[in-house]
């Protein structure tokens, strides 16, 4: 499989996120500069975080009008994976591939952590790979001063019943988000955005390698 | 010229000069070595070149005393940062830099440009910087039972905040990881908060940098920011004590783009890759001065430079204020011939300014043109060669022997132990620093193996098995009873928080932040704590690789706190032997090495009882020091020790409490002639807690027996959850016996909590 690990000018998890996909057998990442028009051969997109040009105006406001965004959207519609974690969920809430946005977090402080997260739906193409876990709920680490989600109490009510909440903060929420929603879909399941970072919870020494699942069910 | 600025004979008359930070005999010396009286910008030059930041006139004959070579030991001091090999063709480069007056007048940009001048000199060298830690001092945060402190209070809540946030905002954006650090909260830094940066970074051996100058015609190419009129004269305000009108130096603040840093860093890294670059050195303090200066005189060559070419932010800037700028994310290279426009791609790429400024030239001499005209013209070897060095005068206080000579014991033994072990780790200096490296990330590019909470912070080498454990560490108090002894304590200790971590300990680079040097007293505390850390260097072969120097921390002539902080670096040769201070398995047995003695001078326990600290700080035995390290090493590298934890503030009881998890506590029985409360909190020194499987008790006891190094078991780690369970009282989660009688009986959940949020209460709490 082979993935593009998108990168602006500011990103600053995308060597992560490429060392962790990599380290997924039978996965294969390359980065992609901001300004390339095309993503046509890759299998998944993955948009990392960090701090796309300083958070200027909104966190992932420039970035979502990048000039790689025309082919994430196109990406995006053909039904390839695409994956934003952190920053990347919030480039991913700017460019309206998924619904709400992120607002300062309820303590106005930056939250570095590792949390705990309840898996709310295992039929996504990114999270199969948890049907059968046990050991719940899962912990993942959280570094991020926006990561408050919220929507409209419509959205809410579609994000429900669709199963497109996928993690909530388990126990306490550290953001303030809404209904504790840690990830999301999109309407066709193929575009997750999450606050967590699984690329940094991929071995025991990391302190858990429960984000390795993603990674591996992204794979299937 | 500028029309408004005074000509060189205004200089001279109305001794401007002085605003620039010289006296009046250096000036005197200047105009000497010059033949004639300099101008502005001219003497603008010299003011920050000839400052103790850049020159260390006052310090230069006691750092002498630093041992600075050893056989890993790639770079010394004199370059942007030290350099150390840890094999496999791999580099460690490390340094640290104070950031102390910007931050007392604009904490949040202050500590955010700490954070962003020394990531630039890490890089400078050519690594990539891969951690961050910081050293912190403010006066205390909550005003007891006196009214008259509350402003005091309320100011350093608002710095305190501010510099952790300003931290918080360069370190994250840039995507280097927060790793570690450490506050101490003191009455003495409430005029003069202290904010030390220490950055650390990796290279291979090829990719070390230099920032010699040579060879001439070479272009010199400005990259980075445009140049504005933030920060002028920077290096001189740093030299200088604070007052009452230091908050109309507020422009002499830099402000921070760590957005613009990040950026600089690839483009950095991505240009000498492409080999285009001969030398580089980073904009620092005293700007396009000092790497301008400093590069050409290395080299033994002159540069010319056309300041019409410098990307200039502001309009109308003067030779002077282009020159003095101590504008952010800045960097001087000398180009390869020829290779001018592969950097300008790259750093067109990056969306970085690059842009030639000038050349070399054959006359050593700094010739800047401006307009078309010669603005300035200086010998190379008088501005960076003829800095007056200062023998000063040291003198002991009559008030330190009087302080030395008090009972550091003056109260009877309390009778609720478990109370006055509640109050202490709620304390800020003890309280877990979670609210802080919080807000810090301290995990991206995945290679934090130990976080911040433990003695020293671990930061995987990728590519290779190894590791790189580091720490930043000093208490002030120990130094300001007895310099020296607090000068070795400082060096042994963050030593040995790297050796607890599974380390060897390769070099180390110190922060030295006193008072003002030309006062007697203050350069006796300076002179002392050198002694003492040169010693403890020479004695635990530790060579100094670089460091920082920052005098004058004085608010209306009350000085600070003498206050040393080393930031110490250890190479973990192989992942396995990484250790940290938490308790692993319930069963396991607690071993404490090292003798505790009847010490409380300087401890933080005296502290909370007296409301000050005297009599003397821990005794310190370098040979002692320098057995517990190398055996304690050897162990953990055979794998049989579980967890290992350096004993220091709060002593045995808080390193105790430290070590357990929300999953493990303890059952301790101490056996001891001393007064309890002094076994408990007693802050000798050369001391370690393990834990170790009941099975390797005996092997263990063996080894320290044969090597003398005193080893005693005095409990069990418990099952937190198992006691709760079998029906047994929770209080018995942490319970700590002296001689078979309880002396501290708590319940560890309400324990850790008290512990783990004192700060946020604290700044939360209204005054």
């Amino acid at each position: 499989m082979r993935c593009a690990v998108l990168v602006f000018p500011g990103s600053n998890c995308d060597h992560d996120l490429y060392k962790a996909a990599n380290s997924v057998e039978g996965m294969e990442a390359e980065y992609i500069w901001y300004t390339h028009d095309t993503l046509e051969g890759f299998d998944a997109v993955l948009v990392p975080g960090g701090f796309s040009y300083g958070d200027a105006l909104r966190a992932g406001a420039l970035a979502a009008r990048a000039p790689v965004h025309k082919a994430l959207q196109c990406a995006a519609a053909s039904g390839i994976r695409i994956l934003g974690i952190c920053n990347g969920f919030q480039i991913l809430t700017e460019c309206g591939l998924l619904p709400g946005a992120l607002h300062r977090n309820s303590g106005l402080r930056f939250v570095c952590d590792s949390v705990s997260l309840e898996v709310s739906n295992t039929e996504t193409c990114f999270t199969t790979g948890y049907a059968g876990k046990t050991d719940l709920p899962i912990q993942l680490p959280i570094a991020h001063g926006e990561g408050n989600y919220t929507c409209d109490p419509e959205t809410l009510q579609k994000l429900e019943e669709n199963g497109q909440i996928v993690f909530r903060y388990s126990g306490s929420n550290p953001n303030g988000s809404l209904a504790d929603i840690a990830g999301i879909t999109n309407e066709t399941g193929n575009v997750l955005g999450m606050m967590p970072h699984p690329e940094r919870a991929m071995s025991a020494w990391m302190g858990s390698a429960d984000g390795r699942i993603i990674f591996e069910s992204l794979r299937q | 010229m500028n029309s408004t600025e005074p000509d060189s004979n205004q200089i001279y008359h109305g001794q401007v000069y002085r605003q620039m930070g010289l006296s009046d005999d250096e000036y005197k010396l200047v105009v000497e070595l010059l033949g004639r009286r300099p101008n502005l910008t001219e003497t603008g030059i010299f003011g920050v070149m000839w400052s103790e930041h850049c020159s260390y006139k006052n310090s230069k004959p006691l750092l002498s005393r630093f041992p600075v070579d050893g056989p890993e030991v790639l770079q010394g001091p004199g370059e942007g940062a030290g350099v150390v090999d840890i094999g496999d063709g791999y580099a460690v480069v490390f340094k640290v830099e104070s950031h102390n007056h910007p931050s007392a007048i604009e904490p949040y940009q202050g500590a955010a440009t700490g954070v962003g001048g020394i990531l630039r000199d890490i890089f400078s060298m050519g690594a990539r910087p891969i951690a961050v830690l910081n050293s912190l001092r403010f006066g205390p945060l909550s005003s007891g039972n006196s009214d008259s402190s509350k402003s005091n209070v309320s100011r350093t809540r608002y710095l305190f905040g501010h510099v952790v946030a300003g931290i918080a905002g360069y370190g994250n954006c840039i995507g280097v990881p927060t790793v570690g650090g450490e506050v101490c909260f003191d009455e003495c830094y409430s005029g003069n908060p202290l904010v030390n940066a220490m950055g650390v970074g990796i290279l291979r051996h090829e990719q070390l940098q230099h920032g010699r100058a040579e060879g001439i015609g070479k272009s010199v190419i400005y990259v980075g920011a445009a140049t504005g009129r933030d920060g002028i004269h920077g290096a001189t305000f740093a030299s200088e004590e604070l007052n009452q009108n230091s908050d109309a130096k507020r422009p002499a603040v830099q402000v921070g783009d760590p957005f613009m840093g990040k950026l600089l860093i690839e483009a950095c890294l991505e240009v000498y890759e492409s080999g285009a670059i001969y030398s580089v050195q980073d904009m620092g303090a005293a700007g396009l001065t000092c790497s301008s200066t400093e590069m050409s005189d290395k080299g033994g060559v002159g540069m010319e430079l056309n300041l019409n070419l410098v990307p200039q932010r502001a309009e109308k800037m003067s030779a002077y204020e282009i020159m003095l700028s101590e504008s952010q994310e800045r960097m001087l290279f000398v180009a390869n011939p020829g290779r001018e426009e592969d950097i300008f791609a790259i750093c067109k790429k990056w969306d970085v300014p690059a842009v030639t400024v000038g050349h070399l030239i054959e006359e050593p001499v700094l010739r800047l043109k401006h307009h078309s005209e010669t603005v300035a013209e200086l010998p190379l070897k008088t501005v960076c060669g003829a800095t007056p060095i200062y023998q000063r005068e040291a003198k002991m206080p009559q008030e330190v022997i009087e302080r030395q000579q008090q009972s550091a014991i003056s109260w009877e033994v309390p009778e609720d132990l478990n109370s006055v072990f509640e109050q202490l780790i709620q304390t800020p200096q003890l309280a877990s620093k979670s609210w802080i490296y919080q807000q810090y990330d301290f995990m991206v590019r995945t290679n934090t193996a130990v976080c911040p909470g433990s003695d020293a912070a671990v930061v995987r080498v990728e590519g290779t098995d190894k590791a790189l454990a580091m720490s930043i560490d000093g208490n002030s108090r120990y130094v300001f009873l007895d310099p020296r002894t607090g000068g070795k304590i400082a060096v042994a200790e963050a030593a040995r928080n790297v050796v607890c971590s599974g380390a060897r300990p390769l070099a180390i680079t110190d922060g030295l932040n006193f008072g003002n040097p030309e006062k007697p007293e203050i350069f006796w505390q300076l002179e002392q704590a050198v002694s003492g850390m040169a010693e403890a260097c020479n004695i635990l072969k530790l060579p100094v690789t670089g460091g920082n120097v920052s005098l004058y921390n004085e608010t209306e002539g009350e000085a600070i706190y003498p206050t040393p902080v080393v930031g110490a670096v250890g190479l973990i040769e192989n992942n396995v032997h990484t250790t940290t201070q938490y308790f692993k398995n319930s069963g396991d047995v607690l071993l404490l090495l090292g003798e505790t003695k009847n010490e409380l001078g300087g401890s933080a326990y005296q502290q909370m009882q007296l409301g000050n600290i005297c009599g003397l700080p821990p005794e310190l035995d370098l040979n002692t020091e320098q057995t517990l390290q190398q055996t304690l090493l050897e162990i953990i590298r055979s794998g049989i020790v579980n967890s290992a934890h350096d004993l220091s503030q709060g002593g045995l009881a808080l390193v105790l409490l430290t070590s357990c998890t929300e999953n493990y506590g303890i059952a301790v029985d101490l056996k001891s002639k001393l007064r309890p409360d002094v076994v408990l909190f007693s802050e000798s020194q050369s001391r370690v807690l393990l834990s170790v499987a009941p099975e390797n008790v005996e092997l263990i006891d063996v080894v320290m027996q044969k090597k003398g190094v005193p080893c005693f078991q005095i409990g069990k780690v418990l099952s937190a959850e198992t006691s709760a369970a079998s029906g047994t009282p929770e209080v018995g989660s942490f319970e700590i016996s002296l001689n078979n009688n309880p002396v501290i009986q708590a319940d560890l959940q309400s324990l850790r909590n008290l512990w783990q949020n004192a700060i946020g209460r604290e700044m939360e709490h209204s005054l």
